[in-house]
């Protein structure tokens, strides 16, 4: 903590870890920039849509998840509201896996990845991947006819290459904790992170527009 | 959520000639980022409440020893007896359970022996465990118990193999058509152990054996899937490795559609008749994984998306409202 005292308006100098982060961040993506209320012309489709609405249901999808951890993994089992509060929970994991998908397709034929967006996407995929991962384990932890079928099949993919080892798809307590605390964690950093690419460089121009062709 | 009203682009937002294009030198239209996905977030709510409101979710119970017991008593015997002859498809297994096999390997690379057995597992102990702990009322099964232990390693292999064949031939495998053999105390034991399974408490003792809390019912689990009658199950309900069950799941719902290439390559040879098929599924799929992960840096694949102009239908008001002689 400096003790400096600084005039207003004067600069207080580059030496503060605070400092280097805010200017960190605003190099990284520019005031104005991460929300703005224009974008370019050619931001006229329904397939951008589909970006914001696999957000909208990830934002859903964790909160029918927070709501089905009230009661413990169990819960539902013996609660028609538990049932309910599940069933929310599975629908908004199948949207938001239609609307990802979707938002992948589009983004492949929009070959957006052009113009040093190549990270944007790579984080995208690795968004995906984490997304199932944490599907997977939820499936795994029903502690019902599904999860016990699921995990003993999985496990031989899993142990065939070493992973299984490690990450015991039959031990629904392991899953439990990968499925609520460590891999939502994952999902929603590479989301942040995904996001802050998406706004530093902008919404990626149509093909044969962009001067590259 | 955008309006028309395009504007100019500023003059220090202008694309310089020496430097492809991008966003910010291309005129803007007003967009709404918030009011875009509060709409998003309703319509996403709304439809999350209809589906789970009028489909709800699937929830079969799981099967239980006392269920297996009482549904398919013969596959219980047969499972003990593989479990004691060292048979069973968990004592032959390999890493992490135990070192009886080497495992599969992955371009030859042995991956799954690399893992380590992480989480030992003994076969046989499967069945003597629940049975020595439950056996102190049945002065048959402690008798059997006491044989068995006080007998060589390939005596009881004998036994119980020779127990095992007998009831394969046995019809419908039935315990009590076994033809007369040398099985020692083994037919002893397994219906014993049928028992134990029938009173419901086998779960218990798999699960917890000397911890108050047991929550890893790893083993409870090798020794059901070790058994016949899960798989009859999850094939009745098309849930088979090679009904695509990897991605189903139980009544008519969606499952895990997003595994369908996982899956599918389950179905087709060389890994539909491969013994070493979940590794190279595993390889195949991290390969492929790698190469979506990488596609802006492959030649060819990343120029699909120029070859198959499904762009000029994404972008096609601005192709229109801009023709290439008059873009910025």
């Amino acid at each position: 903590m400096s003790r400096a005292t600084v005039a207003p308006g004067t600069s207080a100098g580059h030496d503060t870890w605070t400092r280097a982060l805010r200017e960190r961040i605003e190099r990284t993506v520019p005031p104005g920039q991460a929300l703005p209320d224009r974008q370019p012309v050619y931001v006229a489709s329904w397939i951008y849509v589909f970006g914001v609405a696999t957000l909208a249901a990830l934002f859903v999808v964790v909160v029918t998840g927070g709501l089905l951890a009230l009661g413990g993994f169990e819960w539902w089992h013996v609660s028609s509201l538990g049932r309910f509060v599940n069933s929310l929970h599975l629908w908004s994991v199948e949207i938001f896996f239609a609307a990802m998908v979707i938002h992948l397709w589009g983004k492949f034929w929009m070959a957006a990845w052009r113009g040093g967006r190549a990270l944007t996407w790579m984080t995208g995929v690795v968004a995906f991947l984490a997304s199932i991962g944490t599907a997977f384990t939820g499936y795994l932890t029903q502690t019902n006819f599904d999860s016990q079928w699921i995990s003993t099949q999985a496990k031989d993919g899993l142990n065939a290459v070493g992973i299984g080892a490690w990450f015991n798809v039959l031990n629904p307590g392991q899953m439990l904790l990968w499925h609520v605390v460590l891999l939502p964690f994952a999902v929603g950093l590479i989301a942040v992170l995904h996001i802050v690419l998406v706004r530093r460089h902008g919404v990626v121009p149509p093909i044969e527009a962009d001067g590259e062709d | 959520m955008a309006t028309a009203t395009p504007t100019r682009p500023t003059r220090s937002s202008r694309r310089s000639p020496a430097r492809p294009r991008d966003a910010h030198s291309f005129p803007t239209r007003r967009y709404d980022l918030v009011k875009e996905f509060v709409i998003a977030l309703v319509v996403v709510g709304l439809l999350t409440v209809g589906l789970a409101a009028a489909f709800s979710s699937p929830d079969e119970k799981p099967i239980t020893f006392a269920s297996w017991a009482q549904a398919a008593p013969e596959d219980v015997v047969a499972t003990a007896a593989a479990e004691l002859a060292g048979t069973s498809a968990s004592a032959t297994y390999g890493p992490p359970y135990n070192s009886a096999a080497e495992g599969q390997k992955l371009l030859g690379v042995p991956l799954q022996k690399w893992g380590g057995v992480r989480h030992p597992v003994n076969s046989a102990d499967l069945v003597l465990g629940p049975l020595t702990a439950s056996s102190s009322g049945d002065l048959r099964v402690k008798a059997a118990l006491a044989r068995w232990n006080g007998a060589s390693d390939a005596r009881r292999t004998a036994w119980a193999g020779a127990y095992a064949d007998a009831l394969a031939k046995a019809p419908n495998g039935d315990p009590a058509k076994v033809a007369p053999g040398d099985y020692g105390p083994v037919p002893t034991l397994t219906n014993g152990f049928l028992d134990v399974a029938r009173t419901g408490g086998l779960e218990g003792q798999l699960t917890s054996s000397g911890t108050f809390y047991g929550g890893d019912p790893t083993r409870a689990l090798l020794l059901l899937s070790d058994g016949a009658y899960i798989e009859d199950t999850a094939r009745a309900q098309h849930l088979g490795g090679d009904q695509w069950g990897m991605m189903n799941e139980t009544g008519a719902y969606p499952g895990q559609p997003w595994m369908w290439l996982y899956t599918f390559w389950y179905q087709v040879p060389p890994f539909s008749t491969s013994d070493n098929a979940d590794a190279q599924v595993w390889g195949m799929m991290m390969l492929l994984t790698l190469g979506l992960v990488l596609l802006p840096f492959i030649p060819g694949l990343r120029s699909i998306p120029r070859w198959i102009p499904v762009h000029r239908l994404v972008w096609r008001q601005y192709y229109r409202d801009y023709p290439p002689g008059e873009r910025h």
